[in-house]
């Protein structure tokens, strides 16, 4: 017998909706089986990191790693699977991107320490906070290094090619393997979907205006929103003209703007400052004030323009970071 | 012999975690650590945000149950902004939480925990999960659960706008109504999911009634922990996912808490422990005394089992039958043994799907009315769910432009972190002895976590070889469509 390909898929700083990306492949996933042998994949098999250990260098065709990396152990998965990997696939936004864990940049391991084990209503005082060594009567335990920055896998490791959204596709997941299979690859380092914004397969864009000009923008949950019309020219900011397709508007289908979660198109270095220069340039205003009436509708910046890219974006934290009140 | 092993990545959950066993001279348990290497801070970074983009937020929590974190959130905003959402939107936000409620357990029976128990849990571990299920169970019923799961994932995708990390939650409302076209279609795999349901209840029922051996291995001192429990319900003291009060119920089974979600912090606490990233909540009237069961102890459990647990019975027919027969078998209530929580999931599959059938006839569906536009200056806001994992609760506080400004959360596994914690501990005591250690022995030590959580498994305890097997298909009516057996 042929011997089969050998496939891993793993995660890092995640949710798990990778995973289910790839079971909702339905039918797909028995096609995938048969063609490849998942030789690593904790969400559903039982094989551990020592059986990727014992792995030659190189013997796996493909690693799928998905999840932003934010702790020492996955930042050494990660080099792990590079190097037993032929190619490496930067599976969803936080791999891709950084991701909505990404946000965490906002903030550095004490302050998150400092919240979430000892200021947070509902924690009692007198615990002790989680540290990488920990001598316990029976001896001592290790838990994985907290680090203050997120970062994206390529900020790890070298990445051949990217997935994106949160989650990509099963239709973009199916193509993906497929052209794995087929040797059929495109320039390394490409992002495996639409290389043009979203709009143009949003059901919605005949009936976005040529030309964007608004007074005013409206946070979603203040309006009715006519599911028949252009978001942007219900005054809806949404992310579509600034954002890579291949999602098939699926969010827009549920009547809510796209947030950007594919990441921006090939020739855009930073979303979140695309994005920002794309609400200017849509915007019509005569004087300060009105801008700023405007961008009141707009309170967070950042989470609503680099909701899913922070850690790869220009910006770098210099100062320390404020604890919150 | 070994001093110290370590089970890195442990296996078939949504997440991380490792498990430490220290061994004496003998070779026997001293001690055996869960350990949670995870942590990413949401608390922090959902301050700045703006309010109305928690549910998308927050679903990141959980890919596996975005729904959950999305539906907890959402009724969070209802809170803020003390806005009241109309009936077609609550009865649309219901049915799809059962929908969700539904094809999430059933992943968990055939993905996760289902491999334990029909291939085996010291069956070689490259056959131990799903196409090892499938090849048990045969391609034809394999085919039936993917198309099920599509069906059910497709009417979520269709209203939510996206099944992995849903759009539709609003304050005040849904962003997308059902029409009667919808409806339709979604009422024929309504039937279908019905009749799936029955057929997963079926399957570990068999299995578990079916089987002394299992009766025994689930019945064990090894996996059972006399704690409180705790979950929603509903004004009959129905067990309700979506909705509802907090009751918590004692070891001998009475009732010594019902509060409604927004009092949480006058009951609850969490405590810390250095050597792990999650922390510990425990019933604040018990306060924490470590990681002990009984009445003296403030540790308690949530998600199937417990649901079942502090409900005086079920609101749906079927459900309610299942539930009496649940007690019956299990020696009446409370029941303390952890593997139940397989048997209870698949009571509460049957339920998901009686609920869904109910809410995708209710006239009120597909009233266009589906949003009250908040009027009011947001503040604070509390709203809690039945995950699949347990009860969920998202706390919010906000400035006058709904900017959040502190956020609170206490996620479903972390209810059960204590007793998970105790559980594994108290496997590996079990089944460890004289430093004799193997893939088939670790795994049931595994099997103690899966029972709660991302895990469906009818495991068996120490069963040797491969499990008979024999299901039985049956209809809405209870008709027997079609029968399977398989010899062990």
């Amino acid at each position: 017998m042929v011997e089969k390909p050998k496939v891993a898929f793993y995660w890092c700083a995640s949710c798990g909706g990778c995973e289910e990306a790839v079971v909702d492949l339905a039918e797909g996933i028995l096609d995938v089986v048969q063609a490849v042998d998942i030789v690593f994949w904790p969400v559903a098999l039982d094989f551990k990191v020592k059986d990727v250990e014992a792995l030659e260098d190189g013997s796996i065709v493909a690693s799928f790693i998905n999840g932003a990396v934010r702790l020492s152990e996955q930042e050494e998965m990660a080099r792990l699977l590079r190097r037993k990997s032929k190619y490496v696939i930067a599976f969803g936004s936080c791999s891709h991107l950084g991701g909505v864990p990404g946000l965490a940049n906002l903030w550095d391991k004490q302050s998150i320490f400092n919240w979430y084990y000892h200021r947070a209503p509902s924690v009692a005082s007198g615990g002790e906070e989680p540290r990488e060594r920990v001598e316990v009567p029976e001896g001592t335990l290790e838990l994985p290094a907290f680090w203050d920055t997120v970062k994206s896998l390529d900020q790890v490791i070298d990445v051949d090619y990217y997935l994106p959204g949160c989650p990509p596709t099963p239709k973009l997941v199916a193509a993906a393997v497929q052209a794995l299979l087929r040797g059929d690859l495109p320039p390394r380092g490409s992002v495996l979907a639409g290389t043009r914004a979203l709009c143009h397969e949003c059901p919605l864009n005949e009936t976005k205006p040529e030309k964007l000009l608004l007074k005013e923008i409206k946070r979603v949950h203040t309006v009715q929103v006519d599911p028949s019309k252009c978001l942007l020219a219900q005054g809806i900011l949404c992310l579509g003209p600034v954002t890579r397709g291949g999602c098939e508007a699926l969010c827009v289908k549920g009547n809510m703007p796209c947030t950007g979660c594919f990441g921006p198109t090939d020739e855009v270095r930073d979303q979140g400052g695309k994005g920002i220069a794309y609400l200017s340039s849509i915007l019509d205003f005569d004087e300060e004030s009105d801008l700023q009436r405007v961008l009141e509708a707009v309170p967070d910046p950042v989470g609503t323009f680099y909701r899913y890219s922070l850690p790869r974006s220009i910006l770098k934290r210099t100062r320390e970071v404020k604890e919150h009140a | 012999m070994p001093s110290q092993i370590v089970v890195n990545p442990i296996t078939r959950l949504e997440g991380h975690g490792k498990i430490s066993i220290f061994l004496d001279d003998e070779g026997d348990v001293k001690r055996a650590y869960f350990q949670v290497p995870e942590l990413r801070g949401f608390e922090n970074f959902l301050v700045g945000r703006q309010a109305e983009d928690a549910p998308q937020i927050t679903s990141r929590i959980c890919g596996v149950c975005p729904t959950a974190h999305h539906m907890a959130a959402t009724k969070a905003l209802d809170d803020l902004y003390r806005v009241d959402p109309p009936p077609a939107a609550k009865a649309i936000r219901e049915m799809l939480y059962n929908v969700f409620m539904l094809e999430d357990h059933a992943l968990h029976l055939f993905f996760l925990g289902g491999p334990d128990f029909v291939v085996g849990p010291t069956a070689p571990k490259a056959d131990r999960n799903v196409l090892g299920v499938i090849q048990k169970v045969g391609l034809e019923i394999g085919k039936r659960v993917i198309a099920m799961r599509k069906d059910l994932r497709g009417i979520i995708q269709e209203i939510g706008g996206k099944v992995i990390h849903p759009v539709f939650g609003l304050p005040g409302g849904i962003a997308k109504g059902v029409t009667e076209d919808a409806r339709n279609r979604f009422k024929e795999i309504a039937d279908r999911g019905l009749d799936f349901a029955l057929f997963c209840e079926k399957l570990v029922e068999d299995v578990v009634l079916g089987n002394p051996e299992y009766v025994k291995a689930i019945t064990s001192d090894a996996y059972t922990h006399r704690t409180y429990y705790m979950g929603l319900v509903d004004g009959h003291n129905h067990g309700n996912f979506y909705d509802g009060q907090i009751r918590v119920v004692s070891p001998t089974g009475s009732e010594v808490l019902r509060f409604p979600g927004r009092d949480y912090l006058q009951h609850l606490a969490e405590h810390a422990e250095p050597w792990t990233y999650v922390k510990f909540p425990y019933l604040k009237k018990f306060g924490w005394k470590g990681f002990v069961d009984g009445e003296g102890s403030g540790v308690y459990s949530v998600a199937p089992l417990a649901r079942l647990n502090v409900a005086d019975g079920m609101a749906t027919p079927r459900a309610a039958e299942l539930y009496e027969k649940f007690f019956a078998a299990l020696g009446g209530k409370p029941v303390h043994h952890t593997l139940a929580n397989h048997w209870a999931r698949v009571i509460e599959i049957v339920y998901a799907a009686e609920r869904f059938r109910e809410l995708v006839n209710d006239p009120v569906l597909t009233d266009p009315t589906i949003r009250v536009l908040p009027t009011e200056t947001p503040k604070e806001g509390i709203g809690v769910v039945e995950a699949p994992r347990g009860v969920l609760i998202h706390h919010y506080t906000s400035d006058a432009r709904g900017v959040l400004t502190s956020a609170n959360l206490i996620v479903a596994t972390q209810h059960n972190s204590a007793r998970i914690a105790m559980s594994v501990d108290k496997a590996a005591r079990s089944m460890i002895h004289k430093g004799v250690v193997d893939d088939g022995i670790l795994n049931q030590v595994e099997m103690a976590f899966r029972a709660y959580d991302p895990c469906h498994a009818c495991a068996t305890h120490s069963l040797p070889g491969h499990m008979p097997l024999w299901v039985k298909i049956h209809d809405s009516d209870g008709k027997v469509v079609q029968e399977i057996r398989r010899d062990g």
